[in-house]
């Protein structure tokens, strides 16, 4: 053994190949189980693919950066249940490629934000953060209310997603631009049946009025949908299935 | 290879004819995708990929009719490009971090409110990027360069192979770097660069370790030095986290935007296995590099314990690999994994504190150089931060002090005291040892303006890590405290408002580091053209010179 | 699986692992080695410095 090491002080290739064995070690042992554990993430119900509109505003999301300052991970601490609801359970991101957990509250945690402000307090929020929360440090986002969302290709972006997992449905595929426009209120959309065929729990505006589509309608869409999704009336938290 | 040969008329030789075709293939896939993307960004980012290439064609003829000046028998002229350009990413990197951090305190600072590209969510990772990326990342390439020379006493394998890997990191940078503004990244922090950005850096990379090892092939030396083993390690585990963490399904080979492989919390926990060992083996390991190399041979004397570098070397990539899971604490991570996460941090005290007290002991019965060359206080500072951060992160991953901390500035503190404090400081250290060696000079232009640049910035890392612990321990109080009616006391913008003091405090204490860079790179720039300052010499102040004991 | 996996870590693997590290003490702190560490110690500072 003494002469093991010496033989990898002089030789770098099973030098390398030691470094490398020992460290995937530890990537092995904690990764690969979270993979084929069935207890990794509980079975609740509600958990549904984005849709197109959300998908779209999640790109947006994810392409300002609102990850560095927003956490999307709700501890089981008394102040953090309190301050922002219940807590996260790994179920409501097993769609999401990637994860937005966050890292840092610059500002507060977006978890459950869904429905809890109007969309015209989002889209005013959003313009001039300092109009409604005058200690607010977050950047403006006016330019996103000016630029036209662009979603000719979304079915693509549905159809990566569907590669990696989630389970969207041809019709959702097929449909992804038409969706778009009636989730957004587009005066021209018009299918409406098949909208709630293929999204049965998703409501679309009342009136069909909208002559544009922008990007912070698209982002708006996915901040309200955020934490919404799980009807935590049938979750049970002390069943031995959903401890972790 | 064909570099022993000096006549300029030089045939050519292999390595240069597998990289002209290389170049040629990637300039007509560049030239399709640029021609054929629905996606203005990904046209914007092919058309760079295709300059670069055109440019680096013509620098190879130009290069093949050009009398070769760097024929010694070490390969200088890399190591010199390499310090000129950290030096320019460092201030690229610390300006950046200036204007965010002013953004924090002053919301409208270079606010665009037409145009998103200066908002901070697209600056921060242009920011975190450049400094650990461009800016460690070319001193870790540079100074790796010049110590396998030195330690194998061999020239750098490959031929043109070291400026491929060179440039084409540089170029990788760039593409980063646009990306950040114009909105082009997967959101996993340290890793934002989306897929064919990653698949660049995979070639680079590769050849990165090719390059490395065939210096270690041709080396004079039997024994391999250990500064050696630790720029492995750096090089072959930041390969290893960089494929698996950047798995993605691109929408379309002509298109920028990708989606993991994974998702939820799988994909958390590869990314934190990826973000906290990019913190192990590229700012950890790899620094641990230049420390092994550089104090000793700043300081003339041999390391402390050689023996302990190895038990050190052993224990500290085997530890850290599992470390990971501790930014993931009270998530909906498993609490297995959480716990095993948590074990291993605080056993990572042990290995850090023996790379801390072998750095530092080096100096052992010569601790009056710290005194007389500041070069050498610098990076023995740079060791003392180091084990102050190590010190810290273990407790910050117990799970009880995590949920104070986690979220909070507390966790900016911390990463600066390591990333200022020991990355900064050794790297710093480096470049004017480099300044001095890489270009033959004798000595420094000037000791004086090392003094000037240690002293500003040494307050102003204070500053920084003191005004954040204040508020991030502050923040992670107030998020938990309660009324006597057992209501929440504040709301999260009255957390926010308490902190513009400490953010001001923050951005002051980070100019003062930006002028410290700049101080060394006019110190730097005049050392290698070869001027030097008349100066007093330090002892000239009639108490018994020469022979002051260490205090 | 996870019951396997753990009993395997926490009897086995761990034995495994505290051998490795006691192998590379004994190694690091054998006297037999000391000479051969000393010369590696002074690599850097031995180096020619012929290119300047």
């Amino acid at each position: 053994m003494l002469d093991r090491h010496a033989f990898l002080e002089k030789h770098s290739g099973p030098l390398v190949a030691a470094i490398l064995f020992v460290v995937s070690i530890g990537g092995l042992v904690e990764i690969a189980p979270l993979f084929y554990l069935e207890n990794t993430i509980e079975e609740v119900e509600g958990v549904r693919p984005y849709t197109p509109l959300e998908l779209a505003g999640r790109d947006i999301y994810i392409r300002e950066g609102c990850y560095v300052c927003h956490s999307q991970m709700i501890r089981p601490l008394r102040d953090e249940v309190e301050r922002y609801g219940h807590y996260s359970l790994a179920a409501e991101s097993m769609y999401d490629h990637p994860f937005q957990w966050g890292s840092k509250r610059t500002g507060p945690d977006l978890a459950r934000v869904g429905g809890k402000y109007s969309d015209e307090w989002q889209r005013q929020h959003l313009i001039d953060p300092r109009s409604l929360v005058p200690g607010s440090v977050m950047p403006p986002y006016a330019f996103l209310d000016k630029t036209k969302l662009e979603f000719d290709r979304l079915d693509t972006h549905l159809i990566a997603n569907r590669r990696v997992g989630v389970p969207y449905t041809d019709e959702q595929i097929a449909n992804a631009q038409e969706d778009l426009k009636l989730q957004a209120g587009y005066f021209l959309a018009e299918d409406f049946e098949g909208f709630e065929e293929r999204w049965p729990d998703v409501s679309y505006p009342a009136f069909m009025d909208k002559r544009e589509i922008t990007e912070l309608d698209a982002l708006i869409a996915y901040l309200q949908v955020l934490g919404t999704m799980v009807d935590f009336s049938t979750y049970e938290a002390e069943n031995p299935d959903n401890l972790r | 290879m064909s570099q022993t040969q000096t006549s300029p008329g030089k045939p050519v030789g292999i390595d240069a004819v597998i990289l002209w075709i290389f170049l040629a293939i990637g300039s007509m896939f560049a030239l399709i995708i640029a021609a054929k993307t629905p996606d203005d960004l990904m046209r914007v980012h092919a058309l760079i990929f295709l300059t670069a290439f055109i440019i680096a064609g013509f620098a190879m003829i130009a290069r093949q009719y050009k009398a070769q000046k760097d024929e010694g028998p070490y390969m200088m002229g890399i190591v010199k490009v390499g310090v000129g350009l950290s030096a320019f990413w460092g201030v690229v990197g610390f300006l950046v971090g200036v204007i965010i951090a002013l953004q924090l305190a002053y919301p409208n600072f270079m606010y665009i409110e037409e145009w998103g590209w200066t908002n901070f969510g697209r600056l921060r990772p242009l920011h975190t990027s450049a400094v650990i990326f461009a800016f460690g990342g070319t001193v870790l390439i540079t100074t790796s360069f010049y110590v396998v020379q030195r330690t194998s006493r061999a020239r750098l394998a490959g031929g043109i192979a070291p400026w491929f890997v060179f440039w084409g990191y540089q170029l990788f940078i760039i593409i980063a770097a646009t990306g950040y503004l114009m909105g082009v990244t997967q959101s996993r922090e340290y890793a934002e660069p989306e897929w064919y950005a990653d698949i660049w850096l995979t070639i680079v990379w590769v050849a990165y370790l090719l390059v490395y090892l065939g210096t270690l092939w041709k080396r004079k030396e039997p024994h391999i030095y250990v500064a050696n083993w630790f720029y492995l390690a750096f090089i072959v585990t930041v390969a290893l986290l960089h494929v698996v963490n950047n798995l993605a399904m691109p929408v379309s080979l002509i298109e920028t935007r990708s989606y993991s492989l994974f998702a939820g919390v799988q994909d958390a926990l590869t990314q934190w296995w990826y973000g906290h060992n990019a913190v192990g083996f590229f700012l950890t390991a790899g620094f641990l590099g230049i420390m092994y190399y550089f104090i000793p041979k700043r300081a003339e004397r041999p390391v402390y314990s050689y023996r302990l570098s190895i038990v050190h070397f052993w224990s500290l990539i085997f530890i850290y690999i599992w470390a990971g899971p501790h930014h993931l604490h009270y998530t909906a991570l498993p609490e297995w994994a959480q716990t095993l996460g948590m074990t291993f941090s605080v056993m990572l005290w042990m290995p850090s504190w023996g790379g801390m007290i072998n750095g530092l002991m080096t100096l052992s019965g010569a601790w009056d150089k710290i005194r007389t060359d500041p070069v050498i206080r610098m990076m023995i500072v740079s060791v003392a931060f180091y084990g102050m951060s190590t010190f810290e992160g273990p407790l910050m991953a117990v799970r009880a002090v995590n949920s104070l901390s986690h979220y909070t500035e507390w966790t900016i503190g911390h990463v600066h005291s390591g990333a200022l404090g020991w990355v900064g400081y050794i790297s710093f250290g480096a470049l004017y040892c480099l300044a001095q060696w890489a270009w033959g000079r004798k000595k420094l232009y000037s000791n004086a303006l090392v003094e000037w640049h240690f002293w500003i910035s040494t307050v102003g890392i204070l500053l920084y890590i003191s005004s954040m612990w204040v508020a991030g321990i502050l923040e992670g109080l107030w998020w938990r405290s309660y009324d006597e009616l057992g209501f929440l006391q504040y709301s999260f913008i009255q957390t926010v408002e308490a902190k513009h003091i400490y953010f001001v405090i923050r951005a002051l204490g980070g100019t003062m580091f930006l002028v410290g860079a700049l101080i060394m790179c006019y110190n730097l720039w005049k050392t290698a053209r070869g001027d030097v300052l008349d100066e007093k010499p330090k002892q000239a102040g009639g108490k018994a010179p020469a022979m002051a004991p260490a205090e | 699986m996870y019951e396997t996996l753990s009993q395997i870590a926490q009897t086995g693997g761990l034995l495994l692992f505290v051998i490795a590290f006691l192998l590379v003490l004994v190694y690091a702190l054998a006297p037999s080695n000391r000479a051969k560490f000393d010369h590696a110690a002074k690599i850097p500072l031995e180096e020619e410095n012929s290119d300047e």
